[in-house]
């Protein structure tokens, strides 16, 4: 079958940074035509660097991270600030069934293209506002980048060592919160088809990655107590950790839950005498002697590679996996059978190897097309076949600086 | 009473603990008529794990499951027995959406593989959610969360801008990594019922947890594939990367553009070594953060965390309280965004619990029913839906199939 899942859905963009891109990314990797709206006169930062990998690029269309997440959009450019240009950015709403935005709450409004507006221009159109801390509440007009998500939403405080400061992880919040934005607008699209209404979402960052720890709020709604990071440690398990193996900073999780894994991990280490110690002799003595019990764990890990623990552990059906570094994970046999990195040619950077797409659909693959687009690529399918402008008119578009 | 967006789905969730049911929860919380099919007698496994209400650890007060299955039906099946199997297939034939995260060889087995299914109804999206996937060769695989998050690359490197080479790496905290992978597990469950919906054309979803979390750190893995770096959790050279203390908690401070940079700047009162030319680009702001760090949290120390978060807020600063659950659960943000819900459970009473993030216009988050108690709609499946006399239902009960 030569389709994708999302063919005929057409996505005006007005989104950016990781948070907003990737979400309507998502649905571009999924058949959608995303049409970016974007002008050199407010340039999506992620074109020009990245503070969480902590690069800076040459100009506007040499950054490897904006074009991971920006595969298979098109572009347009438009500068908002031009009267003229909003009238376009409605006409191109006018033809497409989701709008996505990620500006400080109020900013689209201010533009004249706030939801009432567009609802106006496209009776069942639905638009994404997705923000920090969401578009209404005091705090609305607070921003926010990914560590400011991990810290406000409580999973810095539940991540890291339990005697050094919460940690904010790595981006990796920005893109929870992007796939939260692309499962509400596949929700709504999906009400969309079965009633023809559109409707208007309104998503907090900081919310989409607070309910991800869920437990912890619970514990705290139910019990009053409040959870704090511990490292790897977890509430009932042991082992339950990352051991030092051989090389440099090599390491191996291992957890254990069950009866039977314990067993089977005490005889793959030759059932040293200190595994029929009674302080290990049911799951709580373990969880209750833990420190201990890492320590003579990682006597025994100390001697091998983490993929030589990882094979004898797993053949024994104990859950056992190398902590991998980024270049590892691209040796890595099995990711290597997934598949799950491809490579693109972009018209400036080239040849450019991007992460594709972590599901497999069995009849729609969501497919890499094209690398993320050059500004303004699309200007001419999308003002002339699209919205039907004749060419002197987009050229003196151009020439006013609307298109631009 | 108000729309659902889902309310036209038929959903069977064959999953345990966290992600295959985050996943249906997602559905479920829109609408989706959400059937549970739990092993008689013990239920999913999450009804066993904390945290539990009052700390009594009964397996219908654990809030990890009362959370993660509101608005779902459970009924009791042993899907090992040929009469169990012969059961769910029936289920399977008149819904739309299955969820499953049973190993991929388990699945095989009992012939219940989506080749197996196809079969039964062609238009059914069928989702398997596993820590490696059903292909390659670490498909039989075991893992538990901290196994998929280091196995995922996010695991190598936390704590980011750790201090201390001989530590050891470490996962983000709590269920965050499982629910994610639920997460993604639902987006593209959705996005393959569109398409049915448009062509009466089922299919299969394979979601790899690994997968799921490597795309979460993509960044890092493209950086190693375009630029060759290694990239790993010892910090070095970046500006204000850790939340900084303050007198009541930690707060983080992100600078990212020269316009933040200055407010933040005025709001310190404008100090002489903050005015220095140098620090004017934000390349050269990693590059000195070691002298910038430490004077600004010398500054930060002399506020509560709130004052400061509001403080630099309004200049616009992205500061950001570093929060507890306590401090969620006190938010007048999250109040007034109707992020905590009450819902009334048979035995576990009036909770409140935290809701959604996203608020629909037309079809918002309602609470339909909390979590159900262990078997509690067999009654309602077997005998309403699939025509089972109560006579029936009992016989099943007492060869324990049900």
């Amino acid at each position: 079958m030569n389709r994708t899942a999302l063919q005929g859905i057409r996505v005006a963009d007005f989104s950016w940074l990781w948070a907003g891109s990737y979400a309507t990314g998502l649905l571009a990797l999924m058949g959608a035509e995303v049409i970016k709206i974007e002008s050199m006169t407010a340039v999506d930062q992620t074109r020009v660097m990245s503070f969480t990998i902590g690069k800076a690029f040459e100009g506007v269309e040499s950054s490897y991270v904006f074009n991971a997440i920006n595969l298979n959009k098109l572009s347009v450019k438009l500068n908002l600030k031009k009267p003229q240009a909003i009238d376009l950015a409605k006409r191109i709403v006018q033809v497409s069934d989701i709008v996505a935005e990620n500006m400080r709450p109020g900013t689209m409004e201010r533009l004249g293209l706030g939801y009432n507006v567009l609802r106006a221009v496209k009776p069942d159109i639905i638009m994404l506002s997705s923000s920090a801390f969401g578009g209404k509440g005091p705090q609305r007009a607070y921003g926010g980048y990914a560590p400011s998500f991990a810290c406000a939403s409580g999973l810095a405080n539940l991540t890291g060592y339990r005697d050094r400061t919460p940690n904010p992880m790595t981006g990796s919040t920005d893109l929870m919160a992007a796939i939260t934005g692309a499962f509400s607008l596949i929700m709504a699209l999906n009400y969309k088809q079965k009633t023809g209404l559109g409707q208007y979402i309104d998503l907090s960052s900081v919310e989409s990655q607070a309910i991800l720890a869920g437990d912890a709020i619970m514990d705290y709604l139910m019990n009053g107590r409040v959870q704090y990071r511990d490292g790897n440690r977890d509430r009932i398990m042991a082992p339950h950790n990352c051991y030092r193996c051989r090389g440099d900073d090599k390491w191996v999780s291992i957890a254990i839950s069950a009866p039977e894994e314990w067993n089977s991990f005490c005889e793959i280490l030759g059932n040293p005498l200190w595994t029929r110690d009674g302080k290990f002799a049911d799951a709580y003595e373990r969880w209750k002697h833990q420190e201990e019990l890492d320590k003579l764990v990682t006597a025994w890990t100390i001697n091998y590679t983490h993929y030589e623990v990882t094979d004898m552990l797993q053949k024994a059906g104990v859950a056992a996996m190398p902590s991998l570094s980024n270049e590892e994970i691209v040796n890595d046999p099995h990711f290597k059978h997934r598949g799950v990195t491809t490579t693109v040619e972009h018209p400036v950077m080239g040849k450019v190897v991007v992460f594709g797409v972590p599901w497999q659909f069995s009849k729609t693959p969501a497919k890499i097309t094209k690398a993320a687009p050059v500004m303004g690529e699309s200007n001419d399918y999308v003002f002339r076949e699209l919205l039907g402008l004749p060419s002197d008119e987009i050229s003196r578009l151009v020439d006013e600086e609307v298109i631009h | 009473m108000t729309d659902k967006a889902l309310s036209h789905l038929n959903v069977i969730e064959l999953c345990t603990l966290v992600s295959g049911p985050y996943c249906t929860k997602l559905l479920a919380d829109f609408g989706a008529e959400v059937i549970k099919i739990e092993p008689p007698g013990i239920g999913d496994c999450a009804r066993r794990r904390g945290p539990f209400l009052h700390d009594i650890p009964a397996h219908e007060l654990s809030g990890l499951f009362l959370h993660l299955n509101t608005n779902k039906l459970s009924i009791t099946l042993d899907v090992t027995t040929e009469t169990g199997k012969g059961i769910l297939k029936e289920l399977i034939k008149q819904a739309d959406i299955f969820i499953e995260d049973n190993p991929p060889r388990v699945m095989e087995k009992q012939g219940l593989t989506y080749n197996d299914l196809e079969r039964l109804n062609p238009r059914l999206v069928m989702t398997s959610i596993t820590p490696f996937g059903q292909t390659g060769p670490y498909r039989d695989y075991k893992a538990y969360e901290l196994n998929s998050h280091h196995a995922g690359g996010e695991g190598y490197l936390l704590p980011i801008h750790s201090d201390d080479p001989d530590r050891e790496p470490v996962k983000p905290g709590g269920i965050v990594g499982d629910c994610a992978c639920g997460l993604s597990a639902a987006m593209a469950t959705l996005t393959a019922v569109y398409f049915m919906v448009e062509t009466g054309i089922g299919q299969h979803i394979d979601v790899s947890k690994q997968d799921v979390l490597m795309s979460l750190v993509q960044h890092h893995v493209c950086t190693f594939t375009n630029l060759g770096e290694v990239h790993h959790r010892l910090g070095k050279g970046f500006l204000m990367v850790l939340p900084m203390e303050c007198q009541d908690g930690y707060i983080i401070i992100t600078v990212v553009t020269d316009r933040e940079w200055r407010s933040l700047v005025e709001c310190m009162g404008n100090p002489s070594w903050a005015l220095d030319e140098k620090f004017l680009s934000w390349a050269n702001r990693h590059w000195y953060s070691d002298e910038i760090n430490p004077r600004v949290q010398a500054w930060v120390r002399q506020f509560k965390k709130e004052e400061l978060f509001h403080k630099l807020q309004a200049k616009g600063v992205a500061a950001v309280p570093v929060n507890t659950a306590e401090d969620l659960a006190q938010s007048a943000q999250l109040k007034e965004r109707g992020f905590f819900a009450d819902i009334d459970h048979a035995l576990a009473g009036t909770l409140r619990y935290p809701t959604v993030a996203y608020q629909f216009s037309r079809t918002p988050w309602t609470a339909m029913r909390p979590a159900p108690l262990l078997g509690q709609h067999n009654e309602l499946v077997y005998c309403g839906r699939l025509g089972f006399s109560k006579d029936q239902l009992t016989k099943l009960r007492e060869t324990g199939v049900i």
